[in-house]
């Protein structure tokens, strides 16, 4: 069973800190904004996800359920 | 509620918090302490609450809004309190960030590493054909990131001596006069480097923004020249700060450096672990523009808020033994770098620095050791950055 990951580009700050958390869950842009990496939607380590959804420092990542 | 403590206070060990804060660190998640000026504001102690109100928009980082309180003297009678970024509210902070996010990513941090490793070795290579002993703050702490955020920018290296002098006078004063002529100083230091970039541009971050002005007509003469200031100082002073506290913390932890020194894969849950006990940042301030609930308590509109990061790291409901330098903790969650949308911008890069120097210095000296008695070296005040303000040290 997947984890549902949403990432809110317009609030995302470039801090990094969610691919440092998961670094096979998300990669980071060259204008520094949070990605999914492909694949990673739906099959991803919902443990390892909601730690980088807190490490966030502006809440720009939910992970459902 | 416990007594007011006064805050902020030196410290007695240069890696603890202040002894005096030890009420503080008893009352969490929040108390309350007195500033210089005899104002009471509340002062955040615990994580959890810290994290949620560095990251709630109804506090303000507006220096200019009434009732921002000030930590010391000298910057209470800075005229002009406006600084670019840190002091800067969404939405204008956004794009601000926005403009520097793509010159700090993990990708281009990680590009930096091999010039981060040049630069530490040629320091090094400098320090062992002089011999010891050595003064490491300025053989070492001091240049590493000096050198590294003045190629990051565009910025000659050849003026560090004026700009390491100016910035050490805007944070420490210990003058208000000092603090605000070393800022003018550096204004007018970059007004100067704009106008010669302009003519002869370099690769350098300045040069991309000075590009991006001349194309947008954003960001503005006087906001790229506070950008370039502030990017500038906070470029070297804290992680020079990191560096020399780290190495002095290192030193007086023989088995946690010796347990470093066998297993090298330890190094970036050292590096995490040293940002959350030394915390060198202690006490970020806002205001709060509407009435904020925290932890049954409300913050009212126009008080202030002051986050003592020193306490906040040591938080024993999150770190247990939290008084203890452990790499196998999980320090993640650490404040070190704040939180919300001012967290540390160049974080990534801070981590770099102090991991590949770390790693280099211990390395090519391993037996490095103080060359003086451990109480005899100076730190700084509390009222500024942490770290030491000499360390010498012989092998």
């Amino acid at each position: 069973m997947g984890t549902d990951i949403d990432i809110d580009k317009d609030r995302c700050i470039g801090a990094g800190q969610c691919v440092l958390t998961a670094p096979d869950v998300f990669t980071q842009d060259d204008d520094g904004l949070s990605g999914l990496l492909p694949g990673a939607e739906g099959g991803a380590d919902g443990a390892l996800a909601r730690e980088a959804a807190r490490s966030c420092p502006v809440g720009a990542i939910t992970v459902a359920p | 509620m416990t007594e007011s403590v006064a805050f902020p206070q030196d410290r007695t060990c240069p890696y603890h918090p202040p002894t005096a804060y030890r009420p503080l660190r008893e009352a969490r998640p929040l108390s309350r302490v007195t500033l210089f000026d005899g104002r009471d504001v509340w002062v955040v102690t615990g994580l959890a609450a810290a994290r949620a109100l560095l990251g709630d928009p109804r506090l303000s980082s507006d220096r200019e809004r009434a009732g921002f309180p000030m930590l010391s003297p000298r910057f209470a009678a800075v005229r002009d309190r406006r600084t670019a970024l840190l002091g800067v509210d969404d939405p204008a902070h956004h794009v601000q960030r926005r403009m520097l996010v793509p010159s700090f990513t993990l990708k281009r941090t990680a590009a930096l590493r091999p010039r981060i490793q040049e630069t530490v070795d040629r320091l090094l290579d400098a320090m062992v054909e002089q011999g010891p002993p050595a003064e490491l703050v300025g053989a070492f702490a001091l240049p590493v990131p000096s050198m590294v955020i003045c190629a990051l920018l565009g910025v000659p290296y050849e003026d560090h001596e004026f700009f390491e002098e100016q910035s050490r006078r805007l944070l420490r004063g210990p003058t208000a006069d000092d603090t605000m002529r070393a800022r003018d100083r550096l204004h007018a230091y970059f007004h100067e480097l704009i106008d010669r970039k302009r003519k002869d541009p370099g690769d350098g971050l300045l040069d991309e923004l000075i590009a991006r002005q001349l194309d947008e007509g954003a960001p503005g003469r006087d906001e790229l020249v506070d950008l370039a200031t502030i990017l500038l100082v906070a470029g070297h002073e804290t992680t020079a700060n990191m560096i020399s506290l780290g190495v002095f913390t290192l030193l007086a932890h023989p088995e946690q450096l010796a347990e470093l020194r066998a297993e090298d894969s330890l190094m970036p849950a050292a590096v995490e672990e040293l940002l959350r006990f030394l915390s060198i940042a202690d006490g970020m301030v806002r205001v709060a523009v509407e009435d904020v609930e925290i932890a049954g308590t409300t913050i009212r509109a126009g008080e202030g808020v002051v986050f003592s990061t020193s306490v906040i790291n040591r938080d024993a409901d999150v770190y247990a033994e939290s008084d203890a330098l452990d790499w196998h903790r999980s320090s993640r969650q650490h404040l070190a770098f704040g939180f919300g949308i001012h967290q540390c911008l160049g974080q990534n890069l801070a981590r770099a620095e102090m991991e590949i120097a770390l790693r280099s210095l211990f390395a090519r000296l391993p037996g490095l050791r103080l060359a003086v008695p451990a109480e005899e070296i100076p730190f700084k005040p509390g009222d500024t950055i942490q770290g030491m303000l000499e360390l010498p040290v012989t092998w």
